[in-house]
């Protein structure tokens, strides 16, 4: 019960999950409690304020009853019940205290006890047991199982028995994960981790195998060890394991934490919230925070354990600059390095013009840093050339879903999943990009609800651990439009839409208009089925499941936005939501999954050359006066240059400075030879970030930037949740980045004096409707908000366009399908498409600087079994990779996950230059860059290309570094 | 910017906005230029038509007109 006034602290595990349902009232050891019907005896119990010894149940996982510490006495009933597994009923009388169960609990410890090491005081899990502090609650004082005369007791933690042999029960630790070890002997076999596994992680990596005295844990199967088996190192078991069996290395090796502060992951836009355990300033371990309302507890390997790029030998943590970009680096001061680049900025602006110069925003910066940096652009250099790499993934959904519905934000939160009946992801592949997102949505799959697939790959969705996709359209990259345009047109033509939610909610004519276009033959899936791939049968079932299913909820990616028909396929997304009555209420929605953590915050803070703060176009007087009434200058009413655009302005002459906060271009943004050509135009590049990354060897200052571990400040995740972020140490550069756009703009005469974040959100929040109701306060107080936050909805929004869309009526908007220009032809047959994988992170500057790479140590190429046999090419080969735009060399691996006639790879390292293959196409209305479609040959090859060899010897030297002058 | 690169771009916009119903769709691919291509570029655009606008779509021609 919410009103129930809970005496733990915040991490009181209740011992199984929260139930919702009607009030039920028993009486626990002569106390009334009231709790929601299914609520077990165990929890009822805890929320009250009583806690019943237990083992085997933790609050993440439904309750087995296995251990039989909790049993309790309930009037009226035989026995003794355990607690975890009996559910409270109205009127019960529960005694958790008798003489009776005081003694059952006692022996079942020391059965446990009997089989488990005594060396508490040197175990990692010392004061952080469960099994210690279990011993300790029921009062066990003496272990009475003796030895047979000249022989052990049997069992699992001695290496060798009484007798002087080789224990045929023990098992050595296994230590293959980076980042945890699993030591059977002290396992007590609760099954809590298998259980995590399953129910949490939905991943079905582990077993208990065996029976009775000879059941042990095990990772896949008996050949198997953790890093072998199916385990992708989410941590949900170590999380679970009451014991020091399966344990963090870093506890190991650091010791129990004695401190925590709540923060934000800085990966995915999943946003998972984590307590950052530390002793002092030494961070031992992240913890998922139970309370992160975008996880609930969970997390994946990246956030809870790839955080070792913080500490890694290769931060530069000194400003430096350089004259020309081959010269070695010299280390400056601060103020020296600031003086440089703000006299260069302004010398540029000079002889140039006041559009000369730009910035680009970070999606992996706080949305107090990136309003500065897009500040900076528009209230210092006095132009609106600010971008941000979401013009490289989710700019496209930010024009189809405003030009729809009237605002680019996603229509509801995570935990609109589990009300969800049919699921259709396209274009996305949560299992490894939004890995937390994607255990959310395998527990309702789990639960019953379908789910149909369109991604030209048969990602791990389609078919895993007890998941199966009803239906999965592997569709030809670059034929979404005509996917999604014949699914409408079968919910048309057979007349499954919501007509009562159409007149109600859209523009009734413009329907209209619509229905007659997509009804129209030709956009048949019989007659698309040639062009897309796409068997037309399937694909009708699927539209029927969607129409027809319950709650219809779309989940999209990157496969969507980046194609030259990106806003396009997004605005046809939007029309199959609202034709189908799934916008507006729980369980439905529009959703697009963002890349990196703060995508939604950057585009949200004005990172976008047309647009100020809050999604406002810089033509709009009345936007511009809030700012010039603000900042005291005069906006620039033109759009600014996109980056694209940048790079070209730059060949052409007329752009030539830029200051970059913590984004990689060179290595992110396609067609990496102009990308080069355009930063080697340029006579000021700044780049800010932790390392020297591929960019910044074409830069002239480097300003160090601070991990997300070191500053305070905001990320919104991609349910526009603004979380806190919070300062776990000092920064190791000095400054928190936020500060170092401050300085930057004061050497060029800003004169700003920000000295907190909070005060910069007061400013957000002043100038932008949508966060008017933000404070820090709000936000510490409520954990964290969903905008918008304003008079109207002072406590945040969870769902959108609940009663009318945000625009007024929902407009359908007509979606023809233009083939992309990028065809395979007799030099380019196939078409490569992109993605990444769940260990490493975007470029991979900071995965790859941390154990993750024992997952993925190289991009590979995946290519179908009939492409490669035709190309004589085994897995394992070195490939040669070429398109119009370059070629590159990589290993290939030979698979069936792709269909034949396309290609796959990820662009987790910079070695692979995975981009020097895509090409400069892009959407038609955002130039969001064609990452998904390119044309491409593959060959055998025997080591790296020209490009690739030339590549590393100019970064090899643009990386110098001279030692500070003294 | 190229010429083809641009001429590649403006005939993108044009193609979509020649499949949405309406008598204004020369307005509509001026208006999105204007709103998102920075002033050079849509100089560079200018000075390409004048020169002929050889290879654009007649959509961007006539909104050319409009910018
Ligand atoms: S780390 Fe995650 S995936 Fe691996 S065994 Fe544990 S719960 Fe399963
Ligand atoms: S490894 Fe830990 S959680 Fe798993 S069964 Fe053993 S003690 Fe329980
Ligand atoms: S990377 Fe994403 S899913 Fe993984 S912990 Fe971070 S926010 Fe959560
Ligand atoms: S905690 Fe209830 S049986 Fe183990």
């Amino acid at each position: 019960m919410k009103d129930m006034i809970i005496p733990w602290d915040e991490d009181t595990d209740f011992g199984t999950p929260a139930k919702e349902g009607k009030p039920v009232t028993l009486t626990i050891d002569g106390f009334d409690v009231t709790v929601p019907e299914g609520t077990s005896v165990m929890r009822a119990a805890s929320e009250a304020g009583m806690q019943i010894p237990k083992l085997c149940a933790t609050d993440s996982i439904e309750a087995f009853g296995s251990c039989r510490l909790c049993v309790v006495e309930i009037e009226g009933r035989r026995g003794t019940p355990a607690s975890c597994t009996t559910p409270v009923a109205d009127g019960m009388v529960v005694h958790t205290q008798s003489s009776k169960v005081k003694k059952i609990r006692k022996g079942v410890m020391e059965l446990y006890i009997s089989d488990h090491p005594l060396d508490c005081l040197t175990c990692s899990a010392n004061g952080d047991c469960e099994l210690q502090d279990m011993a300790g609650m029921v009062g066990l004082r003496d272990v009475r199982y003796e030895a047979p005369e000249g022989a052990g007791l049997a069992n699992h933690f001695q290496t060798r028995t009484g007798a002087g042999e080789a224990n045929p029960e023990w098992r050595p630790v296994d230590a293959s994960n980076p980042y945890f070890s699993f030591d059977p002997s002290k396992c007590i076999v609760c099954s809590r981790c298998v259980r995590a596994c399953e129910e949490v992680q939905g991943t079905f990596a582990l077993t208990i195998e065996g029976r009775g005295f000879d059941s042990r844990v095990s990772a896949g199967t008996s050949l198997d060890d953790f890093l072998s088996s199916d385990c992708v190192s989410c941590g949900a078991c170590v999380q679970a394991c009451p014991t020091a069996t399966l344990q963090e290395k870093s506890v190991i090796e650091l010791g129990t934490p004695e401190r925590s502060v709540v923060t934000t992951c800085a990966y995915c836009g999943v946003g998972c919230s984590f307590k950052a355990e530390l002793n002092g300033d030494e961070l031992v371990r992240m913890v998922p925070y139970k309370h992160g309302k975008a996880n609930r507890g969970h997390s994946c390997v990246k956030g809870r354990f790839a955080y070792g790029y913080a500490s890694h030998t290769d931060r530069i943590l000194n400003p430096m600059i350089r004259d020309s970009v081959d010269q070695p680096w010299k280390e400056v001061s601060w103020d020296e390095a600031l003086g440089f680049a703000a006299s260069k900025l302004k010398g540029i602006q000079k002889e140039h013009g006041r559009r000369s110069i730009g910035v680009i925003t970070s999606s992996r910066c706080t949305n107090e840093e990136t309003f500065l940096v897009q500040k900076l652009a528009r209230g210092v250099f006095l132009n609106n050339n600010t971008d941000t790499c979401a013009r490289v993934c989710h700019s496209p959904t930010g024009y189809g879903l405003g030009q729809t519905f009237g605002t680019s934000a996603g229509t509801q939160d995570f935990d609109s999943v589990e009300k969800t009946d049919v699921v259709l992801v396209i274009g996305a592949n949560p299992t490894d990009g939004h890995p937390v997102f994607a255990s959310r949505l395998k527990k309702r799959l789990r639960q019953g609800a379908k789910l149909i697939v369109v991604d030209p790959r048969r990602i791990d969705l389609v078919k895993s651990a007890h998941i199966k996709a009803a239906h999965h359209l592997p569709l030809r990259p670059g034929t979404n439009v005509a996917v999604v345009t014949s699914l409408a047109h079968v919910i048309v033509t057979e007349g499954l839409m919501d007509e009562a939610y159409i007149r109600e909610r859209c523009d009734w004519d413009e329907f209209q208009d619509y229905a007659a276009f997509v009804s129209d033959p030709r956009h048949s899936p019989e007659a698309t089925e040639m062009l897309t791939g796409v068997p037309a049968e399937e694909l009708r079932k699927a539209a029927r499941l969607f129409a027809t299913g319950g709650n219809g909820a779309i989940y999209y990616g990157l496969g969507v936005t980046e194609h030259s028909q990106g806003s396009t396929t997004v605005m046809g997304l939007a029309n199959l939501a609202m034709m189908t009555g799934n916008v507006g209420r729980n369980g439905v929605g529009v959703n697009p999954l963002r890349g990196q953590n703060n995508v939604q915050g950057s585009c949200d803070m004005g990172s976008f050359p047309h647009e100020l703060p809050g999604y406002r176009h810089v033509k709009l007087p009345e936007v511009r006066e809030i700012f010039e009434q603000a900042w005291g200058v005069e906006i620039d009413p033109e759009p600014g240059l996109r980056i694209n655009n940048m790079l070209d302005a730059a060949v052409d002459g007329s752009f030539k400075g830029i200051y970059i906060q913590g984004e990689d271009i060179l290595q992110s943004d396609p067609d990496t030879k102009h990308v080069a050509a355009g930063l080697a135009a340029m006579e000021c590049v700044i780049v800010h970030d932790l390392f020297l990354n591929e960019t910044a060897n074409y830069a002239h200052v480097f300003l160090p930037g601070s991990t997300f571990l070191e500053k305070d400040g905001t990320f919104t995740n991609a349910e526009r949740r603004i979380n806190m972020v919070r300062k776990v140490m000092a920064p190791r550069n000095g400054y928190a980045d936020w500060e170092v756009t401050q300085l930057l703009a004061n050497a060029m005469g800003a004169g700003w004096d920000y000295t907190h974040p909070r005060e910069i959100m007061a400013e957000i929040a002043a100038t932008t409707p949508s966060f008017a109701g933000v404070t820090y306060d709000l936000i510490e107080e409520k954990g964290s908000i969903q905008w918008p936050c304003n008079e109207a909805h002072p406590e945040g929004t969870p769902l959108m366009h609940v009663d009318a869309f945000v625009r007024g009526k929902g407009r359908f908007i007509v979606t023809e399908y233009v083939a992309t220009d990028e065809k395979t032809g007799p030099r380019f047959p196939l078409l490569l498409t992109t993605g990444r994988i769940l260990s490493q992170y975007n470029v991979g500057a900071q995965t790859r600087r941390t154990e993750n790479v024992v997952w993925h140590d190289q991009d590979v190429l995946e290519i179908h079994p009939h492409d490669a046999e035709n190309r004589g090419l085994k897995d394992g080969d070195w490939i040669r990779l070429a398109s119009r735009s370059g070629e590159t060399t990589l290993r290939a691996k030979v698979t069936d996950r792709v269909s034949p006639g396309v290609v796959y790879t990820t662009f987790h390292h910079p070695d692979t230059q995975a981009n020097v293959i895509t090409t400069d196409f892009s959407d038609w209305a955002t130039n969001c860059p064609e990452y998904k479609v390119t044309a491409v040959q593959v060959s055998a090859s025997n080591g790296p290309s020209e490009w690739q060899e030339d590549y590393s010897a100019q970064a090899e030297r643009s990386r110098r570094i001279l030692p500070a002058a003294e | 910017m190229s010429p083809d690169k641009m001429v590649r771009m403006a005939n993108q916009i044009a193609t979509f906005f020649k499949t949405q119903p309406g008598p204004d769709q020369s307005d509509k691919v001026a208006a999105h230029l204007r709103d998102f291509w920075d002033p050079r570029m849509r100089e560079q655009l200018l000075s390409y038509v004048s020169d002929g606008g050889e290879g654009l779509d007649d959509l961007v021609l006539s909104a050319a007109q409009k910018i």
